[in-house]
């Protein structure tokens, strides 16, 4: 029997989805709506956007207004009808490669417009779809089908690249910590402007063999071991977290959002008479 | 009741047009010669209540228009040569996912930055076969400051109606020529929209109607339904079902080859007792259309052909002329592209003469007239 969640939330009659045993994109996607339903949203005013892999299935499950674009696009569709329909609740899912790599310049500069899009990024450190090349979020020396002797890019770390490039809420949690993604992603929703949060999903189909990470269990488990949040991290010493990554919220700052600075135009433009 | 005579280029004809056809987005980066559509797109839209947005590049620009039409608002994107390129895969979204949108594209040299300020006819092929796979299009290609207002305005009913992506295919010329107009009387200009589904019943985003075009709802107003670039049965759903697959490709095709009547625009000059044709369009019409004066002045009996619309390509009246001249002369900018269509459709009928010129300067009339002296 499916949840309430489910039931009230999912395309029930798509399911079950298409990802591997022990994906952790079945579970961010739960956070997802999860958080949708805390946040009491009406379903025909969310709409869901999504790019190309696997993360980007998402959405056919969901009953919303969903599109799923081309890869690497999904923010510059969703900035489309963010701009056209400004009070429609817009909810963009991407990959690592989608949002990072192909899609690299939409994502900096939604950032920098933030514009009023909520952006998860499941990030399973490879392009699952094609069958395990390395993408941007590839750990050094991890290896992929396309580096069979060792990875030598340098990892993006994706919540420091949407903060500086502005951001305006950015947050991580992993696939693990399901039930912080979901007020991560409520809080997000919050935020009038340009919210990215890092959800780190499991792949043990594609990077977890080709790494020898063990199972979708020992993966879900290394993501408790060395998981810190921020607040907590604040006390330990550089000892205590080498090896260790952050999750948590990273910034809170509301800024004023781009859709209702382009309506105070119109608005000043009324005035003036013209 | 009919407005001032006004001076006015032609890409600021495009936005007099667009706005009359009910845009209200524009997305786009900015590309000679087609920056004016954006930079008077951005002055006018929001006094209209319409948005506007300078995109990080040109395919975020293509993109923003999709995401926008889905909301049911009329959008248009404006481009040139390397940012048709660029906005190519997802021009092929729209055509699949059955999206209305105009996309203007003011041809300049090329290929890759090839010549940036000057006139070009070489994306002929590109309109029409620039995306992959097999996908519908429709491409108008105006002659004239007035045309391309006119053009414009059909760009979007077409889209509209057909829920397909529309190509106005101008050149620098075009573009950026002045010209004096007189623009009609809005009351008199025909205005499509989009069909919509009606209120209750069960919606099947991609089940179509009887023209072939499904009814298309705006995201936001209670159908939440799917859509995809995957190939899809009617629910919107994806499907890997080689019968779906097939009927949705020849549908998109059909859908157009269907209202080919609606569709395909030429015009003709003189061909009741032509001899020698010339089949002219863009910029290039206009020194044929002047090489035609002083040829028939000279008593030298010679036609014009100029297709409007050029993809699907208006064919078969052209067949029927063909039929009764000694040879069809081609002018082009370009290596000979649109030629082809012609050559199809006319050869073991009538000769066909190509006059190709790439050096990014007009043809001019005397060329054209030099052409026609050698074929009789």
């Amino acid at each position: 029997m499916p949840s309430a969640l489910i039931k009230d939330y999912f395309r029930t009659d798509k399911l079950p989805q298409i990802w591997c045993p022990g994906c952790g994109h079945g579970i961010i996607t739960r956070s997802i709506v999860s958080a949708v339903e805390k946040a009491g949203l009406d379903k025909d005013n969310v709409c869901i956007v999504s790019g190309i892999g696997c993360s980007s299935r998402a959405p056919g499950y969901l009953d919303f207004n969903t599109l799923h674009t081309t890869h690497g696009r999904a923010l510059a569709f969703a900035t489309g009808i963010k701009m056209a329909k400004p009070g429609v609740k817009v909810i963009v899912i991407m990959g690592d490669g989608d949002a990072t790599a192909i899609g690299g310049n939409h994502l900096i500069h939604a950032c920098r417009r933030n514009i009023g899009i909520t952006a998860v990024v499941f990030n399973n450190n490879i392009y699952g779809m094609t069958g395990g090349q390395y993408s941007p979020t590839t750990p050094k020396f991890d290896k992929g089908t396309t580096a069979p002797y060792g990875n030598i890019d340098k990892a993006f770390d994706i919540c420091s690249l949407a903060a500086s490039a502005g951001a305006t809420y950015v947050a991580r949690a992993t696939a693990y910590h399901a039930t912080l993604l979901t007020s991560l992603v409520q809080n997000a929703m919050n935020n009038d402007g340009f919210s990215l949060i890092e959800a780190i999903s499991v792949c043990p189909t594609y990077y977890g063999r080709k790494n020898k990470k063990g199972n979708a269990v020992d993966m879900m488990e290394w993501q408790k071991n060395n998981a810190v949040n921020v607040n907590a991290a604040a006390k330990l010493s550089p000892e205590a977290l080498a090896g260790k990554f952050l999750i948590g919220e990273f910034k809170n700052s509301p800024e004023p959002e781009y859709t209702s600075e382009y309506s105070k135009i119109i608005e000043r433009l009324k005035k003036e008479g013209r | 009741m009919k407005s001032k005579v006004r001076l006015m280029q032609g890409n600021e004809a495009c936005v007099e047009g667009a706005i009359i056809a009910g845009m209200k987005f524009y997305a786009g980066y900015p590309i000679t010669p087609s920056t004016e559509i954006a930079e008077l797109s951005a002055e006018r839209l929001p006094l209209t209540g319409g948005k506007f947005i300078q995109m990080e590049d040109e395919i975020g620009g293509m993109a923003a228009v999709i995401g926008a039409s889905l909301t049911g608002v009329k959008s248009m994107t404006a481009t040139s040569g390397p940012g048709f390129s660029l906005k190519q895969e997802n021009i092929g979204y729209a055509a699949i996912a059955e999206i209305p949108c105009v996309i203007v594209d003011v041809q300049r040299g090329g290929p890759s930055t090839g010549m940036p300020t000057s006139p070009a006819q070489g994306d002929v092929m590109q309109a029409r076969w620039g995306t992959h796979g097999d996908h519908p299009i429709i491409a108008l290609t105006p002659s004239s400051v007035r045309e391309t207002f006119d053009l414009t305005i059909k760009a979007f009913n077409m889209a509209e109606k057909y829920r397909t992506p529309v190509i106005l295919l101008m050149d620098e010329v075009i573009g950026h020529m002045r010209e004096k107009v007189q623009l009609p009387d809005p009351s008199e200009i025909e205005i499509v929209d989009r069909k919509r589904p009606g209120c209750c019943e069960e919606y099947f985003p991609y089940r179509p109607e009887e023209d072939l075009v499904p009814p298309m709802a705006d995201f936001g107003t209670g159908y939440r339904y799917h859509v995809t670039g995957l190939v899809h049965d009617e629910t919107g759903f994806p499907s890997n079902n080689t019968d779906d697959v097939d009927k949705l490709i020849r549908r998109l095709s059909n859908k157009i080859e269907m209202h080919k009547k609606d569709i395909l625009l030429w015009e003709e000059e003189y061909t009741e007792d032509a001899e020698i044709l010339i089949l002219a369009y863009g910029c290039v019409a206009r020194s044929a259309k002047s090489a035609l004066k002083t040829l028939r002045k000279r008593g030298i009996k010679v036609g014009m052909y100029r297709p409007i619309t050029i993809w699907p390509f208006p064919g078969e009246r052209l067949r029927e002329l063909a039929g009764k001249v000694k040879a069809i002369v081609v002018p082009e900018m370009n290596l000979g592209q649109l030629v082809l269509e012609v050559e199809r459709i006319c050869n073991n009928i009538t000769r066909i003469e190509r006059l190709n010129k790439v050096n990014c300067e007009i043809i001019y009339p005397d060329e054209i007239i030099s052409k026609i002296e050698e074929v009789i």
